[in-house]
């Protein structure tokens, strides 16, 4: 490489590498506000010193604790415990449930936390992990029967 | 050891390369994508949570993947262009601009559909979705920039800083769903020592992304050779080109 060509490919070089530190910085920065939702442990034993305050507008994810679903046989009402590594948070929602949503399944919700590990959901979402296999594979590996999600909500063991 | 790639500086050597290369390129991406397509569609086994839909994969993460490989090649393009000074590089990333923002804009559209029934919704502000929305954009910046110079020398160039200084968005992308937690999964192929899906729903996706790449390359060999076509109209050897007539 030529004099001229190394300078310029150093030129060009530092001036990514500046850049990227910056939007390093400014990503390192903002962490805490990327992240989709809280946890449960983190919305009882607080974030980096913060708790949630009561009545503040959050979203929460984490595992619906098998066992925990419980539903309103007059109405679309259900409550469900979460929980992550720690402690458990209550959630109450009004409305339809995706397909995905049963026991064991990690959810996010969005809502207001109402009181003390309580929170008043509006919107409910499921989150999937990354694994994908046939059913048959999937009952011999985790032991999971094989729910079809078009009717996960009258086989699946979410009936409380 | 990059001695071979030095004639295809010169605009005419890369232009016979394109369409050298073009057949080939079109036969393999119209094969892989038939048979990825019909295997992953039709033939793969439904998914153990959810069922049939986890179909749109096929598509989905080809295009997803491809994204940002394609933005990662217009990158190096522009480096290419700016370090040796190739004006035949510029004109590569340049071609390569909008097909990379159709594969990003397939992702997205992909995702969105995906999302809805699995998810609940079609579009959440997380990390992933976000940066990739993101890429979107910035492959929009670069096609816009290019377009408002009456110089096209010029333009690649500005163009190309904007390329080079954006590449910082791909590692982003794919780490985003490891730094941050978000409503998208994990990695499920990039983790080659152990992917987290069953081999016979895994080799039809791998077939439709070397689709999607050759037809990415495909499409990307003849913006190329119209590119340079219309940068070198007044070139002697496009001149007789043109006077040989369309052969």
């Amino acid at each position: 490489m030529n004099p001229r060509r190394k300078q310029r490919l150093a030129v060009v070089g530092i001036i990514v590498a500046l850049v990227a530190g910056a939007i390093g910085l400014m990503l390192f920065a903002l962490n805490d506000s990327i992240d989709l939702f809280y946890t449960p442990s983190e919305i009882i034993e607080g974030k980096n010193g913060q708790k949630p305050q009561v009545g503040q507008r959050l979203r929460i994810g984490g595992m619906v604790v098998p066992g925990s679903v419980s539903r309103d046989s007059q109405s679309l009402a259900v409550r469900f415990d979460l929980i992550d590594t720690g402690p458990t948070v209550t959630v109450t929602y009004n409305g339809i449930l995706p397909d995905l949503f049963r026991e064991g399944q990690g959810i996010v919700a969005t809502g207001v936390l109402s009181a003390e590990g309580q929170i008043k959901a509006q919107e409910v979402l499921a989150k999937h992990d990354e694994e994908y296999m046939p059913p048959e594979l999937a009952e011999k590996m985790k032991g999971i029967k094989h729910v079809n999600p078009n009717n996960a909500s009258q086989n699946g063991s979410g009936e409380g | 050891m990059w001695k071979w790639l030095h004639p295809y500086a010169k605009t005419e050597n890369a232009y016979q390369l394109c369409l050298t290369l073009q057949p080939w390129l079109w036969v393999g991406a119209l094969a892989c994508l038939l048979i990825g397509s019909v295997w992953g569609l039709a033939f793969a086994p439904q998914d153990y949570q959810q069922g049939d839909s986890f179909r749109i994969i096929y598509i989905h993460v080809p295009s997803a993947i491809l994204s940002m490989s394609t933005y990662v090649a217009m990158a190096v393009a522009a480096l290419v262009g700016m370090v040796w000074q190739w004006r035949t590089a510029y004109m590569a990333m340049i071609a390569m601009a909008p097909v990379g923002a159709v594969m990003t804009f397939i992702a997205l559209f992909t995702g969105a559909a995906w999302g809805k029934p699995m998810w609940g919704a079609w579009w959440v502000w997380d990390a992933r979705l976000t940066s990739e929305l993101i890429l979107l954009f910035l492959y929009i910046g670069v096609i816009a920039l290019y377009g408002t110079f009456e110089d096209k020398q010029q333009g690649g160039k500005a163009a190309g800083i904007m390329a080079l200084v954006g590449v910082i968005n791909v590692p982003i992308i794919h780490y985003s769903v490891e730094w941050w937690n978000t409503l998208h999964q994990g990695a499920t192929i990039s983790k080659f020592d152990n992917p987290s899906i069953a081999p016979e729903m895994l080799w039809p996706l791998l077939v439709n992304l070397l689709g999607f790449a050759l037809f990415i390359a495909a499409v990307t060999t003849v913006r190329l050779r119209n590119e340079i076509i219309v940068r070198e109209m007044h070139r002697p050897w496009v001149v007789k080109l043109a006077q040989k007539g369309e052969k």
